[in-house]
């Protein structure tokens, strides 16, 4: 459960994000969308306080995840942000072994044993739908991948330190359509366990993905509700313009 | 009109291209020719011959004999390959204790003669004179075989003194043990600091931080060498030699020291490029995995930076190897094998700078500095070469 | 747990603050040391007179005006040589083996030690030419020395003019050396300049390459002509510390010579920020 109350965010004198209310249920699929620079990925880094490391940044209001506020004084970071998984825009593996890359995430957070290692590395990679793909090459460079490829490594890593919810930033937009689907079928699997909060460019893949459906205008948030109403029956006049292209 | 000026220009730009592999040519050419004369110059001083009693079964004596001989550390034949006698040193100017001036003859027309007199008369005799005044009739009287300076005295030689007397010694090891000593120690003391620096500036330090470091350690690099010189002879030796009790503070330690400061804006602004060309979604990643900010750091920028830190590392070495004036003020100058850091010592760079102008132009001393010249320009071409291998071996981005 | 990586990370980032300002220290240390004890003797006597009392006396002029004239000779050598250099490598080859070729010799030709090229100065221009230990024997060979530097900042500054900027001008009919003149390099210049600025410095602080080319312990009066000898700054300096004929008399007037000298270098320093900053703001 994500709720966001009367949350405003500023870069500097930019004010990116205007006064949003929110809740997300858990173990589903939410997607933001709405034109560049809307918000939308701003928004998503509220979530793992990813913003913090930029500069100038400056949060209002308050963010709570399964009823904890994240904005205090005694949140720990880094135990947030294992709990809160995150997937970036283009796959961004470590020059390290895939099982390097896989196994990161939890040594860094302080685990040492190695059978239960080598058993999450596998766990992930086959919830992430590559297991049978790289099996066999697990001490291969991570590079080696195609880049669908590493983009599921990426999930999988962020899988492996087992959070409940995972934040995607336009995770398929650079790749080629199969990678995608790929991708998006993923999607489907992991928000019967995760909760999910994708930002994405493409409305298809919005309306293919996601349950509820949020529409970011002008660091607003427009319109928020079911996938299928607000593709099929927006209530705002801009919602409506945008997803039938003639805004954006 | 206009247009020939532009075609003009045009032309001398297409052959300013070449400048650079014309002087490296250049370099090479003039550096290898000066000092290749080296090995076709005389063991035994030019102009000068040591001669022996023909019954004298001793051939040949190598620069290193010769200097020990008339040092008069050998002091019998037996030690050189020879009879059980002892040897008796006869320099040139004693003839004139012998003879007089008018038994000389006018332009000393006689001298050979006489000289001829005195080393047939006596076999244990070693005598060391001017090849003018060599005798026509070679009676009772032997020449030792001239060899040319040999690669291998020059190589492993273990003694460097220019200025003995038959035979200087070109031995370029203590020089060579020198300058990687000072080197080495100061690039074991730059790197920690150099690379640390490099993290603090390129990972941690804020914004306010860089602005003041930055500029601090361009500035750092833009002091000329000869002013960490004159600090180092002022400050730092005699700092040294209270904190050690040392007779000398002018040591390799000094040395080490002031080349360290010297290499440091070197390491840390390659150091602290290679880190920033890490993609800024790598430390995201890490981050983003629960991962603290050193962990970050240690874990994926720094193998990440490995080849540039690298790179950065063997150019300060090359900086460090190369330098002249402030290791010239500092280390003592003492051309021997150091035993410690704490003792003088004399890098390549000082003993040409040192002793150049003083080397006789076209004789052996002043090729030897020449080649000590061309090994220099080996060491650090190798280096630089190493230095593109390394930075050029990147890991594949994004 | 998340204690102890915590804590790691509070101690590393102790350790590597201190390693910061510990460097700052050492460079502080530096210039505060020199400029305290050498402010004192920096007089316009010290500035405009020669050396008197066998160098334990007097001021440096000679030694500055010597040191003027390197830069002059250096910067008329090594200037227009190494930009056209660096013209050529950017604007005219292609990225082929040749380029490759010349990257690497420059910066082989980088890598060369100061002394080295002293040797070659030596050999080439002061013997073979038959220059003798003079003023354009030295320029030549400090010319040398910062051609590197010229090519490697020239051709950065003209990398980063957009290229855009190139295609404009071809559109409109102007040919390669008309866009290289009319539009590369104005766009270019502040670029140019900062770095040609920071060779000044360079030259001005180099001893080595100077020892068997021009330099010269003592002279009594100022050079008539690019083949007499001079004396400069930092041998001077170098003079003073080491081999004059009472060197702890010598002390205040060799710590003024490196305040001189340290003050060329910051000058230099300062200008090239200055002029690189106010390009950057009309931009």
């Amino acid at each position: 459960m994500i709720e966001t109350k009367n949350v405003n965010f500023y870069y500097g004198s930019f004010h990116a994000i205007k006064n949003v209310n929110m809740k997300m249920k858990s173990n589903s699929a939410i997607a933001l969308i709405g034109p560049s620079g809307c918000g939308k990925s701003t928004f998503l880094r509220l979530f793992n306080r990813m913003n913090d490391e930029i500069p100038g940044a400056k949060l209002e209001g308050e963010c709570w995840i399964n009823g904890k506020d994240i904005y205090t004084k005694h949140t720990q970071v880094d135990m947030l942000r294992k709990n809160v998984g995150m997937v970036f825009q283009k796959p961004n593996p470590f020059p390290k072994s895939i099982f390097e890359n896989v196994a990161y995430g939890l040594k860094v957070n302080g685990i040492k044993d190695r059978a239960f290692i080598t058993k999450k590395v596998e766990e992930s990679l086959t919830a992430a739908a590559l297991w049978d793909e790289v099996k066999y090459k697990l001490n291969k460079s991570a590079f080696e991948l195609s880049g669908g490829q590493q983009q599921r490594l990426c999930i999988a890593r962020a899988l492996a330190v087992s959070p409940s919810i995972l934040l995607m930033d336009e995770p398929a937009s650079a790749l080629d359509p199969i990678s995608t689907a790929k991708i998006e079928e993923l999607i489907h699997v992991l928000k019967q366990q995760y909760t999910i909060v994708i930002v994405t460019h493409n409305m298809q893949q919005a309306a293919r993905v996601s349950d509820k459906t949020a529409f970011f205008m002008y660091g607003e948030l427009v319109e928020y509700s079911d996938t299928k109403k607000m593709f099929l029956a927006p209530e705002k006049e801009e919602t409506q313009n945008y997803i039938t292209g003639r805004f954006g | 009109m206009k247009r020939l000026i532009d075609t003009l220009i045009e032309q001398l730009i297409k052959m300013s291209g070449a400048v650079t592999e014309i002087t490296v040519l250049l370099i090479i050419v003039f550096l290898f020719k000066e000092g290749a004369g080296l090995f076709n110059a005389s063991e035994v001083e030019k102009g000068y011959t040591v001669l022996v009693h023909s019954e004298n079964t001793v051939e040949r004596l190598s620069p290193k004999e010769l200097k020990e001989v008339f040092d008069g550390n050998i002091e019998n034949w037996e030690k050189l390959g020879g009879k059980d006698e002892a040897i008796r040193i006869f320099r040139f100017d004693e003839i004139f204790s012998i003879y007089t001036e008018d038994e000389l003859g006018k332009d000393y027309v006689l001298l050979p003669e006489k000289l001829e007199e005195v080393i047939s008369a006596d076999p244990t005799i070693i005598a060391y004179i001017p090849q003018k005044y060599l005798p026509t009739n070679l009676q009772g009287i032997k020449e030792l075989a001239k060899m040319n300076i040999s690669l291998t005295d020059f190589y492993i030689g273990k003694e460097w003194i220019p200025t003995a007397t038959p035979a200087p010694l070109f031995g370029i090891l203590p020089l060579l043990l020198g300058t990687l000593l000072v080197s080495f120690i100061a690039i074991l003391i730059a790197i920690p600091l150099g690379v640390g620096v490099a993290i603090y500036l390129a990972e941690i330090a804020n914004e306010r931080v860089r602005k003041l470091l930055k500029p601090a350690i361009e500035l750092l690099a833009g002091i000329p060498s000869v002013v960490y010189g004159f600090f180092g002879l002022v400050v730092i030796a005699p700092i040294i030699q209270k904190i050690g009790g040392l007779d000398l503070g002018e040591t390799a330690f000094a040395g080490s020291l002031v080349l360290a400061i010297m290499a440091l804006p070197t390491i840390i602004s390659i150091a602290e490029d290679a880190m920033r060309t890490i993609p800024k979604a790598m430390r995201d990643a890490s981050l983003a995995l629960g991962a603290t900010k050193w962990q970050t750091i240690y874990k994926v920028i720094i193998p990440f930076a490995s080849s540039g830190i690298a790179a950065a590392v063997v150019l300060g070495i090359g900086r460090a190897i190369g330098e002249t004036m402030a290791v010239l003020m500092v280390t003592g100058n003492a051309a021997v094998i150091p035993n410690s850091i704490f003792e003088s010592v004399r890098t390549i760079p000082a003993t040409i700078a040192a002793e150049l102008g003083e080397a006789p132009g076209g004789g052996a001393h002043y090729q030897a500095l020449f080649m000590l010249g061309c090994v220099l320009f080996i060491i650090t071409l190798i280096i630089s070469i190493v230095a593109e291998v390394i930075s050029s071996r990147k890991i594949i981005k994004e | 747990m998340m204690q102890t990586k915590k804590i790691q990370e509070q101690i590393a980032f102790t350790v590597f603050r201190l390693l910061g300002f510990l460097v700052l220290g050492v460079l502080l240390w530096i210039l505060g040391f020199i400029v305290y004890n050498g402010i004192s003797v920096i007089s316009w006597e010290f500035i405009f007179s020669a050396p008197t009392d066998g160098m334990t006396g007097g001021g440096i002029f000679p030694a500055i005006v010597g040191t003027f004239y390197l830069i002059i000779g250096s910067t008329l050598f090594a200037f227009p040589l190494g930009i056209m250099s660096a013209i050529y490598t950017v604007e005219y080859t292609k990225n082929n083996w040749l380029t490759k070729c010349i990257r690497i010799m420059t910066n082989n030709l980088a890598s060369i030690p100061s002394i080295v090229f002293g040797l070659f100065g030596m050999t080439l221009f002061v013997n073979t030419l038959g220059f003798g230990d003079s003023i354009i024997a030295g320029s030549l060979t400090l010319g040398l020395l910062i051609l590197p530097v010229v090519i490697r900042t020239t051709e950065e500054a003209l990398k980063a003019v957009p290229k855009t900027y190139r295609l404009g001008s071809t559109a409109l009919g102007a040919n390669k050396i008309q866009t290289i003149k009319r539009v590369v390099l104005p766009t270019a210049f502040p670029n140019i300049i900062t770095g040609l600025i920071l060779s000044i410095g360079r030259v001005s602080g180099e001893t080595a390459p100077i020892l068997f080319t021009v330099a010269a312990y003592f002279l009594p009066k100022l050079p008539h002509s690019i083949f007499d000898q001079v004396m400069a700054l930092p041998y001077h300096l170098y003079v003073l510390a080491t081999s004059g004929t009472d060197i702890e008399a010598a002390r205040p007037i060799a710590y003024g010579t490196a305040l001189v000298l340290i003050f060329i270098v910051l000058l230099m320093n300062s200008l090239a920020v200055i002029i690189k900053k106010r390009f950057e703001k009309n931009k």
